[in-house]
């Protein structure tokens, strides 16, 4: 029987539509094994850089009214270190698609750190050029198109898998920035990283994250990832993984109407747990039988049709 | 909205009420909080010291009306706590992970070190409900035997019984207390073995106890940082501490073995030898 919730992304063929997020568990082999044995129809490594980061010091996560605030500072081993953990994944004896998550402090950093991740194994390669709280890298990359576009071309020219990028939504005009991702040769979008937030605990006086300034997400930036999913959707031709909130099938199949082919999972495994990623395919199983659709294509973009 | 709305997992800032010097090394800070006063034994918090870090801690007391950690000073974080005075105000969120589970039966509960003080819960319980507890405490010195009076005023209500190795015999028997252990497990039978201590301790107890079949719960310790299971930090395996644990079975932790009590990974995520 043909699987309904079968998509194909940028070449990489997945059995069903929720990905791990970038950031999220993703900082050994064992642990994106974990999530594919939960039910993620494709990993998302933790972004890892040319050389070893230790990240923020604490606290790096904490809990707002609507979601969650982090700024961790992008912690990694280095692309070469991070190779075994590559390798461990793509071992495994059910792969799946293992999409590794990188950043540069310069483009050439970039190329570098997508030349060892993809000679490992990866299956495809997701630019961070949207983290909201790193100085010289991630979204003071995102937030220009031209620097993005430059990213892009460079990585391609020198990798053969297909380049997924990252935005970031702090932008006045998410579009242009996505465009200019798509005619530098991106392969697929990534909708959207954290917002650029902030809390401050009343009792001390103090920022409570040691960054003070971090990223928000969960249900609060629901509605503008799927905001900037639907403008996306009407002008690019690659396919847009959406993220942002993502909790149950119904985010997930909201952000398939607005134009998401996947969406990406992360914040909801601390409610939810890692039972997340298949009561989310369960329910939009469901729904695509009780709505009679044959397969997850035919609701890409629904909401755009009139 | 309210899906992420985890009570335990809000920043309360609490008042530290009382603080004992229980070695030259380890410092107990005592607090007021319901939800810790509701925490299962085994359960731990992260600990907001402003401006310096924010760090898991067991609980080392849980009670209706008052909770403590106990604190060995170690880095920045545990220095600057050891300076806070009675009154200063400390954050918490938390409690987090899965805590012992309480069987039955005759047990024996093995500390090591500081270790030893996220035990002191599990003791209570174990007395409560009429176990038969046999507490074995280690440390490198005497002065740095942990909880051993409060072990003792604990113990007799259940005839239990507590005896002490430290490594430069300044008390009890001279040597390590996995020696120890492995001398009561040659002589009798247990239904259950807890611990908590260094790792390498530990990795001994769950090969003792493999070796005389005698079930084993024990806590571990990693870097951490979320405390809510998303951020990957504490893995070991294919487990997060902070929300599968951070109290393991012998058999979880067989299937870790090339990780326990060998390597853990450091805050960029590399392996650190153990």
């Amino acid at each position: 029987m043909r699987n309904r919730l079968a998509i194909e992304i940028a070449e990489l063929k997945l059995t069903n539509p929720t990905m791990l997020a970038a950031g999220i568990l993703g900082m050994t082999g064992a642990s994106l094994r974990e999530a594919s044995v939960w039910g993620a129809g494709a990993v998302v490594t933790k972004s890892v850089g040319l050389k070893p980061r230790e990240g923020y010091s604490n606290p790096t996560v904490a809990q707002v009214d609507c979601g969650l605030l982090n700024a961790i500072g992008l912690p990694n081993p280095g692309v070469s270190e991070f190779s075994e953990e590559i390798k461990e994944v793509k071992q495994s004896e059910t792969p799946i698609p293992l999409i590794v998550s990188i950043y540069g402090f310069s483009t050439s950093e970039f190329v570098k750190v997508a030349k060892v991740a993809a000679e490992a194994g990866a299956d495809a390669l997701e630019l961070n050029v949207s983290c909201p709280h790193v100085r010289d890298t991630g979204a003071e990359i995102g937030q220009n198109p031209s620097l993005v576009a430059e990213v892009v071309e460079e990585v391609k020219k020198n990798v053969l898998q297909p380049v997924f990028v990252k935005l970031t939504p702090n932008v006045a005009d998410i579009v242009g920035v996505a465009k200019a991702a798509v005619e530098a040769g991106a392969d697929a979008l990534v909708a959207v990283n954290t917002v650029r937030a902030m809390a401050i605990d009343v009792e001390t006086t103090r920022p409570i994250l040691s960054n003070r300034i971090g990223g928000l997400s969960g249900p609060a930036i629901k509605p503008i990832a799927i905001r900037c999913v639907y403008e996306i959707y009407r002008e690019v031709d690659v396919p847009i993984v959406g993220c942002g909130g993502v909790t149950s099938w119904r985010d997930a199949v909201e952000f398939m109407l607005a134009g998401a082919s996947a969406v990406q999972i992360g914040t909801a495994i601390s409610a939810k747990g890692m039972g997340v990623f298949k009561s989310v395919t369960r329910g939009i199983s469901s729904y695509l039988k009780r709505k009679g659709f044959r397969s997850i294509e035919e609701i890409v973009g629904l909401s755009h049709r009139s | 909205m309210s899906a992420y709305l985890t009570a335990a997992n809000r920043l309360r800032i609490v008042k530290i009420e009382d603080i004992q010097q229980e070695t030259p090394t380890v410092k107990s800070f005592t607090f007021k909080d319901d939800l810790c006063s509701k925490a299962k034994p085994g359960q731990f918090i992260m600990v907001w010291i402003p401006d310096v870090d924010e760090v898991p801690m067991s609980l080392s007391g849980i009670s209706p009306h008052a909770c403590s950690i106990s604190v060995k000073k170690v880095g920045e974080a545990t220095k600057t706590l050891h300076q806070r005075k009675i009154g200063d105000y400390i954050g918490i969120r938390g409690p987090f992970g899965n805590g012992f589970r309480i069987g039955k039966g005759k047990v024996m509960v093995v500390g090591g070190g500081t270790g030893t003080t996220a035990l002191m819960p599990l003791v209570g319980s174990l007395v409560e409900e009429n176990f038969k507890v046999t507490f074995l405490l280690g440390a490198k010195t005497k002065n740095e035997l942990v909880s051993r009076d409060r072990i003792q005023a604990l113990l007799p209500k259940v005839a239990g019984r507590i005896d002490v190795a430290t490594e430069d015999g300044s008390c009890g028997s001279e040597g390590v207390i996995t020696d120890l252990a492995e001398k009561y497990l040659n002589n009798e039978e247990f239904d259950m073995i807890y611990t908590c201590g260094p790792e390498r301790m530990m990795y001994k107890m769950l090969l003792l106890s493999e070796r005389f079949q005698t079930p084993l719960q024990a806590s571990l310790e990693r870097l951490m940082r979320c405390a809510i299971g998303i951020c990957g930090t504490c893995v070991i395996g294919k487990f997060r501490v902070c929300r599968d644990g951070p109290v393991f079975t012998g058999e979880q932790l067989s299937k870790v073995k090339e990780e326990f009590g060998h390597f853990k990974r450091a805050f960029n995520g590399r392996k650190v030898k153990l």
